[in-house]
């Protein structure tokens, strides 16, 4: 493996071997089955909106409340977005730019966020800065009964702002690596300062990975049903959960906000794609260049330490401090009794084979792109990301619809849940598998078919031995989502069966606070370990572009 | 892929020990407030069990969607309501004299399609650090009052809530009660998923006051008898304090008939009725069961002039709550 591996996924891209068509045929059929699963949930939900559009309900629906909630929507979401990047530049500079001490270490802390679970983050952040919460308690002395209301637009824009401010931290940052110092100096050389550079040359230069980053920030914000619902702002996952509550018309109202939110997050989902398409091909063609020179922050390092601690305070130790504190409290007698082993048997569980089996369905359809790039295998390449758009509460919701009209055997089962998990998180490890495979030279698979190997047993044997560390990292990220996963879990596990989420969420509902600590101290970390391979194993993430989160 | 069959084996639930069929329960209680009594049921007559728990509200709704497949057995709920939904809707099973004989006949279905199981008044509890008891309020009505902005706490998403809407509806009319409702949100409503962070809420002095059932508070008192918070009872037969039941009812697409109906009579049998008593503080409707000493005695409750069949139209309550704007 001396090759660069640019050179190599050219070579993957652009060589046809005729005799592949043997393998391509089967494996071409099993593709288009597994994209077909993936759109199911779309389809069906458009399919079964037909009902609600041609019912009396539709001018019900169309209220002054439809409306406030798309308004929600928004607000929050663009919100968040403009949040998560005012944190991200100064962290994503500060860690790559300039000599603040513990670089590495923040960087680290800075990206812990992904570990924790919104909803978990939000019901920490009730606790500790609600009207009657810890910070209010520590304040009692001094007078303070009260503390400003965090329910409503505030709270829940500070917990996701919390929690997902790492998918615009990555992608900046990665943008900060690749800088080439020659024009910020060439700018400083005509008399230009520091401002002046930054909002000229630096900014715009940023400018493409900054709007990935909050298009990232804004589908997660879009789809996130915990942190919403802990802080009662109403937007489209909330409603949808409640209408999807109430009898009667619940179900078709409920349909019927998905398909907006469905609309919703499709196009900023294919924004995301343009933008980030184009900022590989800008990446590509720009040559060697120079590391940047370390800025010496003199005595501003206080000022930015105090701001990185700031940052991780609120969002890493408020979390893990609550969850602490209320460890030793008081379990009340009807608390849900906790069975760790189970809960650890059945997360691990799900998560572990919507892992494997997601690994196994993306196989085919990388596998088709990179070795027989016809116009029909890119499609199918393309159609799998979409289901990623899809927030899973829709996801789940319509896969009850199906299942309970046209597959009743599956409904309430296993496989339902792990169909589920699967379609929503199998993009995730489809584009570093596909890398993974783009950067195995060809030549080792041709070797071993020369020397009389079948088609298959050379993927098996050659391909994906050498692949292997990206196809890892894929499924280690789908294992870390799965883990933290709440509404597809809640709406679609057999009965009886429950996951750390769950359990959290249940405890949560009844109030009993003080049975979250434990499972939610392990929760957090679960995810924090399964960050680990996500970033030791995906090269293009160990450079910082956080894209396939 | 032997991995993941392995995986698989590993977590499917019980399937090494489904000799028979389980009974299939979905539970509108909370899992906490009816697993025990559940489990015993189980355990004393060997009948293997399946439960389902969420709100009422949303296994009504589910088992509606699941039509004539729907692998529940019994529906078990928190209020009359939603049992009156699924009534009217022709989805349940008329039930033997043997069961209907065991309750009275206010605390039950007229047509013997669904049956109480345990009694619940709509209260008011509230902070006793933030309220004196000569500040509480008449009526509901007197809920929308400035003196209440951003002190009140309900749960819209609530079967009970519902109930009590519906009743509302009952006897004020609807324009009343729509008023009524606006009124409240403008009034800064603080919205809860349930009855119990309701509680939880006032004891923390979050809010003043909370719309809720009566048992819950016990179950605070009963771990921590210095909780700051204490229940109204509406006077003057108020909407606000409507006497429900908490209910079960078989669907009339189960095979399980005859095991269902023991579930059943096994929950209207003394040992369970104590266990509502004693365990989770209601009003035992059969067995002869007298109610805990804490409580108020049912017949001291000023209960407004309804019958439980009267709150049968959630629909038009669930409406009603979407074009207000208290449910999304």
């Amino acid at each position: 493996m001396t090759d660069a591996p640019s050179v190599v996924r050219h070579w993957g891209n652009r060589i046809r071997f005729p005799r592949y068509s043997l393998l391509a045929t089967p494996l071409q059929w099993v593709a288009t089955l597994v994209v077909a699963v993936a759109m199911l949930p779309m389809a069906y939900l458009l399919w079964r909106a037909r009902e609600t559009i041609g019912s009396d309900h539709i001018d019900f629906l169309l209220t002054a409340n439809t409306l406030r909630i798309i308004g929600n929507s928004i607000l929050l979401t663009a919100a968040v977005a403009i949040s998560a990047s005012i944190i991200s530049i100064p962290l994503a500079w500060l860690t790559t730019h300039s000599d603040l001490p513990g670089r590495q270490i923040w960087l680290v802390l800075g990206l812990l966020p992904l570990a924790i679970p919104s909803y978990l983050g939000a019901v920490t952040l009730t606790l500790a800065l609600g009207p009657r919460g810890l910070l209010q308690g520590w304040l009692e002395p001094l007078g303070v009964s009260r503390l400003p209301e965090i329910y409503g637009f505030s709270g829940a824009w500070l917990s996701l702002t919390l929690f997902t401010f790492p998918y615009v931290l990555l992608p900046v940052r990665a943008a900060f690596l690749n800088m080439d110092p020659a024009m910020e100096e060439m700018a400083r050389s005509l008399g230009s300062n520091r401002w002046r550079i930054f909002w000229r040359i630096t900014f715009p230069l940023l400018r493409p990975s900054l709007a990935v980053g909050m298009l990232l920030t804004s589908l997660y914000t879009l789809s996130d049903f915990g942190a919403v619902s802990v802080m009662q702002f109403t937007t489209f996952t909330r409603a949808i959960y409640v209408q999807y509550g109430l009898p009667f018309f619940g179900r078709a109202s409920a349909a019927f906000l998905s398909l907006i939110l469905m609309a919703l997050a499709l196009s900023l989902f294919l924004l995301e794609r343009r933008i980030s398409s184009r900022l590989q091909h800008f990446r590509d063609i720009s040559g060697a260049r120079r590391p940047s020179k370390t800025v010496q922050l003199g005595r501003w390092k206080y000022a930015a330490l105090t701001f990185c601690t700031f940052i991780i305070s609120l969002s890493v130790l408020i979390p893990i401090v609550v969850l602490i504190s209320w460890l030793g409290r008081h379990k009340p007698a009807y608390a849900l009794p906790l069975d760790l082993p189970t809960l650890t048997q059945n997360t691990l569980g799900v998560a572990a084979l919507t892992a494997c089996l997601a690994a196994i369905a993306t196989l085919p359809v990388a596998y088709l792109v990179i070795r027989s790039p016809s116009q029909w295998n890119r499609v199918l390449y393309r159609l799998a990301f979409l289901p990623n758009a899809l927030p899973g509460i829709v996801i789940a919701l319509s896969l009850i619809f199906f299942s309970t009209r046209h597959l009743l055997s599956i409904y309430q089962t296993l496989p339902l849940l792990l169909l589920g998990y699967g379609i929503r998180f199998m993009p995730l490890s489809l584009g570093s598998t596909r890398n993974a495979l783009a950067s195995v030279n060809l030549r080792y698979e041709e070797a071993a078919r020369g020397l009389g190997a079948i088609p298959l047993r050379a993927l098996w044997r050659i391909t994906l031995p050498l692949a292997r560390s990206g196809i890892l990292a894929g499924m280690a990220l789908i294992f870390l989502n799965v883990v933290k996963e709440l509404p597809t879990t809640l709406l679609l596990s057999p009965t009886g069966f429950q996951t750390y989420a769950t359990y959290i969420w249940n405890s949560y509902d009844e109030a009993i606070f003080s049975q979250i600590a434990l499972p939610g101290l392990i929760l957090i970390a679960l995810c924090a370990l399964s960050l680990i391979p996500v970033f030791a194993w995906d090269r293009l993430l160990r450079k910082g572009n956080g894209h396939s989160l | 892929m032997l991995v993941a069959g392995l995986l698989l084996s590993m977590i499917s639930p019980n399937s090494a020990q489904e000799m028979s069929e389980p009974l299939v329960i979905y539970s509108g209680r909370s899992q906490s407030l009816v697993e025990p009594i559940f489990n015993r049921f189980s355990e004393d007559t060997g009948i293997p069990i399946e439960v389902r728990y969420a709100g009422t509200t949303e296994l009504a709704a589910t088992i509606l969607e699941e039509g004539d497949a729907s692998p529940a057995d019994v529906f078990v709920a928190q209020d009359a309501g939603a049992l009156g939904a699924l009534a009217y809707a022709g989805r349940l099973a008329a039930l033997p004299s043997d069961i209907t004989e065991r309750v009275e006949a206010r605390f039950q279905s007229p047509a013997g399609l669904w049956i109480g199981l345990s009694g619940r008044a709509r209260v008011l509890v509230y902070d006793t650090e933030q309220v004196t008891p000569d500040q509480l309020p008449a009526s509901l009505l007197d809920l929308t009052g400035e003196e209440w902005r951003g002190r009140v706490g309900w749960a819209p998403t609530n079967a009970s809530f519902q109930a009590n809407v519906t009743a509302m509806r009952a006897l004020w009319g609807e324009e009343v009660t729509e008023t009524w409702l606006k009124d409240m949100i403008a009034n800064d409503v603080r919205v809860y998923p349930k009855n119990t962070p309701i509680v939880q809420a006032a004891i923390d002095g979050e809010i003043a006051v909370g719309l809720v059932n009566h048992y819950y508070l016990y179950r605070f008192l009963a771990e921590d008898p210095s909780v700051t918070a204490a229940l109204h009872y509406f006077p003057n037969g108020d909407a606000g304090t409507l006497v429900n039941i908490a209910g079960a009812a078989i669907l009339n697409t189960s095979e399980n008939q005859g095991l269902a109906q023991r579930f059943i009579l096994y929950l209207l049998g003394a040992g369970a009725q104590t266990y509502f008593a004693e365990e989770t503080y209601e009003y035992p409707l059969a067995g002869g069961v007298e109610p805990s000493v804490d409580l108020v005695s049912l017949a001291e409750i000023e209960v407004p002039d309804l019958d439980l069949s009267d709150l049968a139209d959630l629909a038009g309550t669930v409406r009603l709550l979407t074009t207000v704007g208290a449910l999304p």
